[in-house]
């Protein structure tokens, strides 16, 4: 089993304005085999939580700590936390002109295991999880996420997870902008991964319709930069009901 | 037709807007200018600098003014180091010419009195007039009519660095399909005029590799006429040499011609690789896409692109896009890029320039190191993906083999 550990993290970002806080303090415990959802009105730092664990440069982390099974995760290049095992899905996947698909699914893979992937094996794993998640076969062929829809660039990166096999996914609003049928397929994906690889998951997402498909097992509602709430999947169930609005309530 | 479009959102293109002095239905009334005589007729009055149509050819070069430096197609060169090409006679030895080539296509060496010289274009400026003046001899490639499969490949080697003077003319038969590469190696001092006559129907790929040593100067002049609903592909991949400064010219004889212009360019320190192209819409239905993308690196590297598109008059229905990207890859480097758009009637399917000139994506490399991709091998997977779009173009495997081996020899420079 391994086990991320997120511990009093303060993390801030350089605006015009000056240095802004996003993230005050945030404590959470993630092992491999759990699912945890993220839940939080806009601009409540889900997205930055999820940014800072993988390492976007714009993040500064001012105090606290992440560590994996004891690791200073900080301490770590951005290809080094994928390296060892850390794995995030982007809201906003970037498109890559003239690298296609293939090349750079293999190039990861080759990166992530330290070693090439045996071809044949390889080339029908591939092609696999492309069915699984009905993508067009046609995609290998084209450039990474270039002129791909909303939906397709998220199956991409729910093909990644299932290719790069991680210890811990990050699920950055992974719902957003997926219709009814896409949301099922990615779903899915993300738990025919954790199946296989008893990985654990950090699902970052504004809304529950998601939970109907991968089941939390634990939810942290996230206000202000904060953990404000912590429970069960019922937990979930009230957020479905009565909105955000008895934590800003609070804050305001 | 009934749509018309075009980028320009300037007052010239507004469609439905009230009537203004000067403009007709058709766009503004430039009608002095549109000589029908087209590209080839003198126009009677004075055309602005700035207008591409106002350029003046000539086989002479005494009808060229010595040069300055400050003239617009000029001014980003730098004249110290064009080896005397633009004042002094070329009389050093003409680099050698080899080509080899597929059954059917003849090769020849002829005098410049030969008619096929002069065929596909007059001189544009004082270099080029220059070469023309000195040029022992030119080799002619004929694609023979309805030629299928046709490759040939002309080396041009350089054994010298004395001025010198060359002459290439490239005909592609009426309906044939050819790929023709003219390859430039070794050491040269060269004013080159290269005319590339596309006959009715024919589809021709020319791809010019400026692969030269580092020493070399090389200014080629590279002149296109393309017939009835033919068909040029022309790529000019600029790696090697000291200053290259290719100048490639798109001329429609016929209706429904297209032509398509791309370039692959990757400077290193210290050296100036010059692309100016021109794209003479003066026949109707005819279309034609510019893309150029470049890499500089290194103290000094410089990169010139100026891309001249002219929609005459009589050009309706012309379909037309150009485009510049570079990519800067370390400081102390400068890419000047100058896209022109001069349309002269309002009927036409489209018309667009864009130009960028940046710095790594730094989102690029996020997503790939996110990945698992060390940060160096993720810039150079960015370099090469930004790059492959053009190579992507070419069509011919071994010659793409060959220009990503360029790509990766010049990018394995960046490490160093």
């Amino acid at each position: 089993m391994s086990t991320l550990e997120i511990k009093d993290l303060h993390v801030s970002i350089e605006t015009e304005q000056g240095t802004k806080e996003i993230l005050k303090g945030v404590s959470l415990t993630i092992n491999t085999g759990e699912t945890h959802a993220i839940m939080g009105p806009n601009g409540s730092g889900k997205s930055t939580l999820a940014s800072t664990i993988a390492g976007h440069p714009r993040y500064t982390v001012t105090s606290g700590s992440i560590t994996l099974d004891g690791e200073d995760v900080l301490e770590m290049s951005v290809d080094e936390r994928a390296r060892a095992g850390l794995f995030l899905a982007m809201q906003y996947p970037v498109e890559v002109p003239g690298v296609t698909m293939t090349n750079f699914l293999r190039t990861a893979k080759t990166a992530i295991d330290g070693e090439a992937p045996s071809l044949r094996h390889w080339t029908k794993d591939v092609k696999t999880a492309m069915a699984d998640l009905k993508i067009d076969p046609a995609f290998a062929n084209r450039n990474v996420n270039e002129g791909f829809s909303g939906g397709e660039k998220k199956r991409v990166e729910i093909l990644q997870l299932e290719l790069f096999k991680p210890k811990f996914a990050i699920l950055d609003e992974t719902d957003s902008g997926l219709d009814v049928d896409a949301l099922k397929v990615v779903s899915e994906g993300v738990n025919r991964a954790q199946e296989k690889n008893s990985m654990g998951t950090l699902l970052i997402t504004h809304y529950t319709r998601i939970l109907r498909y991968i089941k939390p097992d634990f939810v942290h509602v996230f206000v202000d930069g904060k953990i404000a709430e912590q429970g069960g999947p019922e937990l979930a169930d009230r957020l479905e009901e009565e909105g955000y609005d008895r934590f800003l309530k609070v804050q305001a | 037709m009934t749509e018309t479009a075009t980028a320009i959102t300037g007052e010239k293109a507004r469609i439905g807007a009230p009537s203004i002095a000067g403009f007709t239905e058709e766009g503004e009334n430039l009608s002095p200018l549109n000589d029908p005589a087209g590209s080839t007729g003198r126009p009677t009055v004075r055309i602005p600098d700035s207008s591409r149509a106002g350029r003046p050819t000539s086989y002479k070069v005494e009808d060229f003014a010595p040069l300055t430096g400050r003239e617009e197609d000029w001014r980003f060169t730098p004249l110290k180091r064009l080896g005397g090409l633009h004042k002094e006679a070329l009389t050093g030895a003409a680099p050698t010419v080899e080509v080899q080539a597929t059954a059917g296509v003849t090769v020849e060496t002829v005098g410049m009195d030969d008619a096929r010289v002069g065929s596909a274009g007059i001189p544009e400026d004082r270099v080029s007039a220059n070469g023309w003046n000195s040029a022992a001899a030119a080799t002619v490639v004929t694609v023979p009519a309805d030629a299928e499969d046709v490759r040939v490949t002309v080396t041009v080697t350089g054994t010298g660095l004395e001025a010198s003077a060359q002459h290439l003319v490239v005909v592609a038969g009426p309906n044939s399909r050819a790929v023709v590469v003219l390859d430039h190696v070794g050491s040269a001092v060269v004013a080159e005029n290269v005319e590339i006559d596309v006959r009715d129907g024919a589809a021709l790929t020319f791809v010019t590799l400026q692969g030269w040593a580092s020493d070399a100067i090389h200014a080629s002049s590279q002149q296109a006429r393309i017939g009835q609903d033919a068909h040029l592909k022309h790529i000019a991949v600029s790696f090697g040499g000291d200053l290259v400064r290719v100048t490639p010219s798109a001329r429609f004889a016929a209706p429904g011609g297209e032509a398509e212009l791309y370039g692959l360019y990757f400077a290193d320190a210290g050296q100036h690789l010059e692309h100016r192209l021109f794209v003479d819409h003066s026949q109707p239905r005819c279309k034609s896409n510019v893309l150029y993308k470049g890499a500089l690196q290194g103290q000094g590297a410089h990169t010139v692109w100026v891309g001249d598109v002219l929609i005459r008059k009589d050009a309706v229905g012309t379909d037309s896009y150009e485009a510049n990207r570079n990519l800067v890859l370390t400081d102390g480097t400068r890419a000047d890029s100058v896209p022109n758009l001069e349309i002269e009637t309002g009927l036409i399917d489209g018309a667009g320039h864009a130009s960028t000139t940046g710095r790594f994506d730094d989102n690029q490399l996020f997503y790939l190191m996110a990945r698992g991709i060390p940060e160096k091998a993720a810039r150079r997977l960015v370099v090469r993906g930004f790059l492959n779009e053009v190579i992507q173009q070419i069509g011919i495997p071994e010659l793409e083999e060959r220009l990503n081996e360029t790509v990766e020899a010049e990018l394995a420079a960046t490490d160093s």
